[in-house]
């Protein structure tokens, strides 16, 4: 009995007294492979100096960090390549400087061929993606499509119309973002249509540009345009020109376009920041009927206060199917209306979820 | 073949970089990084095109005296002054290839470049950017009119939300008691501006997103051509 | 708007005459009109407040001079509150123009500091383009993104940069954005991914936007936004500057705006009744 009490006594004492240190290095997931994780809980011991080191492949320790937490994680991503084995240890000194204890984990650094993080994305995408070719494969078969009225284009023909009455020019000012911006490509599409429409007319189009990439493309636009309209005589390529790449001094610039040419329709179709208000407003002064589009929602109560029309968000995106009328392009605006009932569904669900305190759409959702 | 190869190009790297978001493993994990340093070595180039551009424009107005002519002078010689400077003496951490310009930047306190940069570009910039003032009282003036119920709603809320971003807000709301604390314009500012203004742009973003999908989609299968100029 | 109508209205010279008034009076006859801090102005204090001291922080200056009369007030304030509480700062830029507005600051604010040394207690590790991109490469290597500061001083000649790999030892990341690339990206990143503490500064037109941030998830602790954020900073940090002697413009300015709606409305129904009766 005295033995039992005694060992009993002595085993309590060494779980209590035991120094363990939790070490792990795992390879870091949904990554390609130049990243270890690397996580300690040394709260059970009392130290005062903590490192954590690195051998490669059989190589010299080298210092990765200086720890001060007793608990926590760091992620090493210094030289880090897949497929090496890595020994990572972890030491612990107390206040004489006396080592405490020293754990080591090998982890094998891993490449992901799929990041299991964007498994959501990748089903809302495939979704939205077949809604898009489903209904484009129903318009090539002939099924007719609805598509509401969008004020803004059905004006550009009356905006044409009147720049060629009045014998003033058409101002097109495609956005202040380079060709890698959506918004821009919407624009220039939009560009194309109104400049066969000047072409036809005999209208004086003038386009300045903020990119010199734009610049080009733009340039392509409206050559192809009067090519179409049977007039490259018309053509004029000093019509499509640069002024800056710098925001405001390419507003000063149209403005002063606007001033001196008197357009009488602008066109503003695609991303623009805090200058839109400015040309908005200087078009107004100088009598022009304006026509804007932008998907900057920031700009758009600018766009809606000071123009005749405005393109709103997706709508600027719709132009181009809107106004050929094709039946591929038209099926593809259904099949983002597809998308879009979808999402309100999977929003209307998740607020109740949330609210009843069931959180597994959220995290489902949420991508990293 | 001359619009077949564009588009088999914008279908390949359209299909690539799709891929690349969803796998993390060389090469697609780096291709999207890859793709915009390329982008922007491209792009830099494609600058010289818009010089070019700016220049021959400018100088046929000039040269057939077109109205205003002496203005696009002007254009040119700042351009040609700013890039001189710069190439000659540098910035305030970069030497230009005549060295640093040292007695210019005694007699005016700082390198040329600098200087201009300071005292004439940061100025007209604040300048351009302050005309949004002035224009945003006169649309104001003119847009904000209760003819609908929609406009007079927009009406409020505007009124609201400028008095609740000044102090006048706090002043003329601040003596209210705890318990009507909520009718504060600046907490009333607040609110409309974290509700239904976040809502309301918060739906345009996702509507706009949408757009962009189907816009690239069209794209990226050769169904929309006009970037290439034409049909 | 019938022409009658359009007559009727007061020329926008007029409104422009008025508004420059109501803006420079203010500026030089000071009025001093109070200021009252809001909730997420009072959040970005408390972070700083509860930092703590020989903290490393970054502070990311993604703005140019346009954005200057909102965002260099915060910057200013937010640099001259680190310094006071002992807090290491480390510039970055993701515009190429934010690495001069940094030094503007700093060399307006540094002789007010003479105990704090360049590379110590501040550096600017100047511009990196690639936005998100560039911020994603920080957060792993963060000594790979950037092997030298501005000056071309290499990293490892510099003790303030002594441990940081990444964003682990940091006590929190700042982001002064007027735009793309700017505080979505930093949030996105540091905070989602890393789970670092981000705070920002936004201009007053992106404010709606970035908002939705501050959130039960603490994506962002607190924003400043606009003018009147700078002011309330500077209100809590007590040292007053160009926001505080904004803020009497701006509320001037606001009035004689609104002043102007409720006239425009008056001019416009009582025109709309004239027509009427002329109609009958």
């Amino acid at each position: 009995m005295k033995k039992t009490i005694l060992m009993f006594f002595l085993f309590s004492a060494s779980l209590l007294f035991s120094q363990d240190i939790f070490f792990e290095a795992v390879d870091n997931p949904n990554d390609d492979g130049t990243a270890i994780q690397l996580r300690w809980d040394a709260s059970n011991i009392s130290s005062t100096k903590m490192i954590i080191e690195r051998k490669d492949d059989g190589g010299e320790a080298k210092l990765v960090q200086k720890i001060d937490k007793a608990e926590g994680e760091y992620m090493d991503g210094e030289d880090i390549k897949p497929g090496i084995e890595y020994v990572y240890s972890f030491s612990a000194w107390d206040e004489n400087d006396q080592l405490i204890q020293k754990v080591e984990s090998a982890v094998f650094a891993q490449a992901q061929w799929f990041n299991s993080e964007k498994i959501s994305l990748l089903i809302l995408a495939l979704i939205i993606t077949v809604a898009i070719l489903y209904y484009i494969y129903h318009a090539k078969i002939g099924k007719e499509l609805y598509i509401r009225k969008i004020a803004g284009l059905e004006s550009i023909d009356e905006s044409v119309g009147r720049a060629t009455e009045m014998g003033r020019p058409i101002l097109f000012i495609p956005g202040i973002l380079d060709l890698d911006d959506m918004q821009t490509i919407a624009g220039l599409t939009i560009l194309g249509k109104v400049a066969l429409k000047a072409a036809e007319y005999d209208a004086e189009i003038i386009v300045p540009v903020c990119r010199s990439m734009v610049l080009s493309t733009a340039k392509e636009v409206v050559k192809e345009a009067y090519l179409k309209a049977g007039r490259p005589d018309a053509y004029n390529p000093d019509s499509v020109f640069y002024l800056t790449d710098d925001q405001f001094g390419y507003v000063a610039g149209v403005d002063g376009i606007i001033m001196r040419e008197k357009p009488a329709a602008n066109f503003l179709m695609g991303a623009f920041y805090a200058e839109s208000l400015i040309l908005a407003e200087t078009g107004f002064a100088s009598g022009a009927i304006q026509t804007a589009g932008t998907a900057m929602p920031s700009q758009l109560p600018f766009f809606v206060v000071a123009c005749d029309y405005t393109l709103i968000g997706e709508e600027l995106f719709a132009a181009s199917a809107y106004l050929s009328k094709e039946p591929n392009q038209l099926g593809s605006l259904k099949g983002q209306d597809l998308g879009k009932a979808l999402f309100v569904i999977l929003l209307t669900i998740g607020i109740v979820l949330e609210i009843s305190g069931v959180h597994f759409l959220k995290d489902f959702l949420m991508v990293y | 073949m001359k619009r077949k190869i564009p588009l088999l190009i914008t279908f390949l790297v359209g299909v690539i970089i799709i891929i690349s978001e969803f796998i993390p493993h060389k090469p697609f994990g780096q291709i999207t990084g890859e793709l915009e340093n390329w982008y922007l070595i491209i792009a830099g180039f494609a600058i010289i095109l818009g010089q070019l551009s700016l220049f021959k424009v400018n100088l046929f107005k000039i040269k057939h005296r077109q109205k205003n002519w002496q203005f696009f002078i002007i254009t040119l010689l700042s351009f040609i002054l700013m890039v001189s400077i710069g190439i000659f003496w540098g910035t305030e951490n970069h030497p230009g290839i005549f060295g640093n310009g040292e007695t210019i930047s005694n007699t005016i306190g700082t390198k040329p470049f600098d200087y201009l940069f300071d005292n004439v570009y940061q100025n007209l910039q604040a300048t351009m950017f302050s005309l949004l003032a002035f224009f945003i009282a006169s649309a104001a003036y003119r847009a904000f009119i209760a003819r609908t119920l929609e406009s007079s709603l927009l009406l409020v809320a505007a009124i609201l939300v400028m008095l609740g971003n000044t102090s006048l807000g706090s002043a003329l709301t601040g003596w209210l008691p705890e318990s009507l604390s909520f009718l504060h314009l600046p907490r009333i500012s607040e609110f409309i501006m974290k509700y239904p203004t976040t809502a309301g742009q918060r739906a345009i973003m996702i509507g706009a997103a949408f757009g962009i999908i189907g816009s690239s989609l069209r794209i990226i299968l050769g169904i929309e051509r006009s970037y290439l100029g034409g049909e | 708007m019938s022409e009658n109508v359009k007559k009727k209205q007061i020329d926008r010279r007029w409104i422009f005459l008025l508004l420059f008034l109501a803006v420079a009076i203010p500026l030089i006859f000071v009025i001093g009109l109070p200021i009252e801090t809001t909730e997420n102005v009072r959040m970005v204090h408390g972070l700083i407040e509860q930092t703590p001291k020989g903290s490393k922080v970054i502070i990311s200056f993604d703005y140019d001079p346009a954005s200057k009369p909102e965002l260099h007030p915060m910057g200013k304030a937010l640099m001259e509150h680190c310094f006071d509480r002992d807090i290491k700062v480390i510039v970055t830029a993701l515009w190429p123009m934010g690495v001069q507005m940094a030094e503007d600051i700093y060399s307006k604010i540094k002789d007010n500091y003479p105990d704090k040394k360049y590379g110590v207690d501040y550096v600017n590790m100047g511009y990196k383009a690639g936005g998100i991109v560039t911020i994603q490469a920080m957060g792993k290597n963060f000594r790979d993104i950037f092997p030298q500061d501005m000056n071309g001083t290499s990293i490892d000649e510099l003790p303030i940069l002594d441990g940081i790999n990444n964003f682990d030892n940091l006590g929190f990341v700042f982001a002064l954005s007027a735009g793309d690339p700017g505080i979505k990206q930093w949030v996105q990143v540091a905070h989602d991914t890393y789970g670092r503490p981000v705070s920002g500064g936004v201009t007053g037109v992106s404010a709606p936007a970035v908002i939705p941030y501050v959130n039960q998830q603490q994506q962002l602790i607190g924003l400043l936004a606009g003018l009147k954020g700078a002011a309330e900073y500077e209100l809590l940090t007590e040292t007053p500057g160009t926001a505080t002697s904004g803020m009497d413009a701006q509320s001037v300015a606001h009035l004689i705006i609104i002043i102007f709606i409720v006239a425009g409305n008056i001019n416009y129904w009582r025109n709309k009744k004239a027509e009427k009766k002329r109609g009958e």
